[in-house]
């Protein structure tokens, strides 16, 4: 029966029927990595160095190095990325079940209010309304919340930077029990380049997404893009980080299965 | 009087680029204690400590005693200028360009009498300052100045052989948004740099004060540059590396933490990647452009500068990763000079004490005020010199590693 189900699910993606959407950023030294105050440990951002390039230091091959931290371009966080979740079971990159690599995907569009507002909360309140809209959230599903802020086009831009610190859209501290309680979504994911808002470090507790998600054994994407293609239900994401010893996240290539509309 | 040199005119696109050419290099070990001379801009010459009679050239012994106790001082550099000739043809091909020139003897006060190169404003049977030089080969010359300074003597072709002068010359600060870029890049407008082109490591960074830095003068040319990016340094090397004829790097990471006594080799892997990879990057990036430039015009590509610090020579324990960062780009920066030697590019590197920034907030006084850094680079660019110790922390070290390394370990160990 399954081997059935496979063969119609490969026919319909090649037919179309089906549609893959990447949802990864490009690696390149320009993209933002997150910006912690100077005297603390920082994320390396992602470098890159030829081999060769079919010359003579490798006639007919071209190949790189590259380096970048477990959270570097867009990526995938683990539970035990944040000290809340340093005790859960399962909770680095290679031994994370791996059939927690395939979920299915609510997206919450918030991009009209995060244009207005930098700093856009997302409140219980707020998804509510969008589930008397598209329906309620499924068990296991992703959360993945549509800013457009991965159209923001360079790192001022994107990083939105002022004095006071970084200034992106995120969860409130209330939605995001509340959705692992009362929702039992899978994870959270954003397009700015933390699951939590720019100015989550004075919400309670700071960093709400981090502590509460990876505190319940939760996941978490960041640096999203191409939300605005995926339906607010029905798609499929494919998210499966490298499989680092104990780490604590990776970059990663997300993909999402939508039903061509 | 000197004619100040004109800023250059637009380059003829279709003319062919004149390639560097050296002057005579060769000279015998004695000899190059005037090499060490003049890289610090001082006057020495050869004095026997048995006579007491100063000799000129060096030699392996006393000319006028045969004693081999031959000590190199401070000696006066006055003397009279005995008589001149001025060169209209030359064999060399680095002096046939750059007929016609003019040399001299110069009887010294100190004793000898030299043959020097002859600065225009010197008159004959006159008073002159001789100076040591480090010509395009890198080697002491003996330059005879007026003895008072006449308007524009710097610019005095055979002069300007010796040094330089950013006047008029396009620079590229690497990081203008530190304490110290900022200050090096006001410093080089007042000397009347052409363009500067301001490195921005971090694009992102919301600074009103730096905008309106960048905005306060239109020679300043703000560019992205991350040194710990090889395709950031390699496509900035790709728009503007022909037009750099003087680089500063004043990129710099400066943290806290020993050997032992740190974490982990995070941030000396940091430093290492600005302070020495950087170094490098930079120099594979716009190295090549900047030697094919040396001789393109009255003002090619001349000068590459490192700001290093004091503990390039002795290590700072309570900065030991950075400090080791600072040595490993003196050693990339002595290898670059030896690259750049066959252009006649100057490599300079500057070794202040430490520097008024934020990141030597719990350093005590002395600190150097960045723009004192910035001014004494600039002097060193006019001097033409090659080492530059910066403030009284950097030269009484320098002093005493000479006297005794092993007491300056053990108190900066302390």
């Amino acid at each position: 029966m399954s081997t059935a189900i496979l063969a119609q699910f490969m026919a319909e993606l090649l037919s179309g029927r089906i549609r893959l959407v990447d949802l990864t950023q490009t690696l390149t030294p320009e993209f933002p990595t997150i910006v912690l105050p100077p005297e603390l440990g920082q994320a390396w951002p992602f470098r890159i160095e030829e081999i060769s390039r079919y010359d003579e230091r490798g006639p007919a091959w071209y190949w790189n190095n590259f380096s970048c931290s477990e959270h570097t371009g867009t990526h995938f966080d683990a539970p035990v990325h944040w000290v809340t979740g340093k005790d859960q079971p399962n909770n680095a990159v290679d031994s994370i079940p791996v059939d927690n690599f395939i979920a299915a995907a609510c997206v919450i569009d918030v991009s009209a209010e995060a244009a207005k507002n930098p700093d856009f909360l997302l409140t219980i309140d707020f998804v509510e309304k969008w589930e008397e809209k598209h329906g309620r959230i499924p068990e296991r599903s992703w959360v993945l919340l549509r800013t457009d802020w991965s159209k923001r086009s360079g790192a001022k831009e994107y990083l939105n930077m002022a004095e006071d610190g970084a200034h992106s859209p995120g969860p409130d501290a209330e939605v995001v029990p509340w959705l692992i309680r009362e929702r039992h979504v899978h994870g959270f994911g954003t397009e700015s380049i933390g699951t939590d808002a720019g100015q989550a470090h004075h919400l309670n507790p700071p960093y709400p997404c981090h502590y509460f998600m990876h505190g319940n054994n939760r996941y978490g994407l960041q640096c999203l893009t191409n939300l605005d293609q995926l339906p607010p239900q029905g798609a499929l994401i494919l998210a499966a980080p490298l499989k680092i010893r104990n780490g604590s996240g990776s970059p990663l290539r997300v993909l999402a299965l939508t039903p061509h509309i | 009087m000197t004619d100040a040199t004109p800023k250059p005119k637009r380059k003829n696109p279709v003319a062919r680029t004149r390639l560097p050419t050296l002057p005579p290099a060769s000279r015998s070990r004695a000899a190059l204690g005037l090499a060490r001379a003049a890289a610090e801009g001082r006057f020495e010459m050869q004095a026997c400590a048995d006579c007491g009679a100063v000799q000129y050239p060096p030699r392996e012994v006393c000319g006028s005693c045969l004693s081999e106790r031959l000590d190199w001082r401070e000696v006066a550099n006055g003397g009279a200028l005995i008589a001149t000739t001025t060169l209209r043809h030359s064999n060399d091909p680095y002096f046939r360009e750059r007929l016609p020139w003019r040399v001299g003897t110069v009887k010294m006060d100190a004793g000898p009498s030299v043959v020097a190169h002859v600065h225009e404003d010197c008159h004959e049977a006159g008073r002159v300052r001789l100076a040591l030089k480090l010509d395009r080969s890198g080697q002491a010359v003996l330059h005879a100045l007026p003895a008072e300074d006449t308007p524009n003597m710097n610019d005095s072709p055979q002069l300007r052989e010796t040094h330089c002068d950013p006047k008029h010359r396009r620079v590229l600060v690497t990081d203008g948004r530190s304490t110290l870029g900022r200050a090096m890049v006001k410093a080089l407008l007042d000397a009347g740099a052409s363009t500067v082109f301001i490195g921005d490591p971090a694009t992102w960074k919301a600074d009103a004060g730096f905008d309106a830095f960048v905005a306060s003068d239109p020679r300043i040319e703000p560019v992205a540059l991350d040194v710990t990016d090889t395709d950031s340094v390699d496509r900035l090397a790709a728009s503007i590396g022909a037009k750099v004829e003087i680089l500063i790097n004043t990129a710099d990471h400066l943290r806290d933490g020993g050997v032992m006594n740190a974490r982990d080799v995070g941030l000396a892997r940091d430093a290492f990647d600005v302070n020495v990879l950087g170094l490098m990057r930079l120099a594979q990036a716009f190295g090549p452009t900047m030697c094919f430039r040396a001789a393109d015009g009255t003002h090619g590509a001349v000068a590459w500068v490192n700001l290093l610090s004091i503990h390039a020579l002795a290590a700072l324990p309570a900065r030991g990763a950075w400090s080791a960062s600072k040595a490993a780009a003196l050693s990339a920066a002595l290898t670059l000079r030896a690259e750049f030697g066959g252009a006649g590019i100057r490599v300079m590197n500057v070794f202040p004490g430490p520097i008024d920034d934020e990141w030597e907030q719990l350093t005590p006084p002395p600190k150097l005020a960045p723009s004192a850094v910035a001014a004494a680079v600039v002097r060193g660019l006019r001097d033409g010199v090659e080492d530059l110790y910066v403030g009284d922390v950097a030269e009484e070290l320098r002093a005493r590693l000479r006297d005794n390394q092993k007491a300056v370990e053990r108190e900066l160990g302390g």
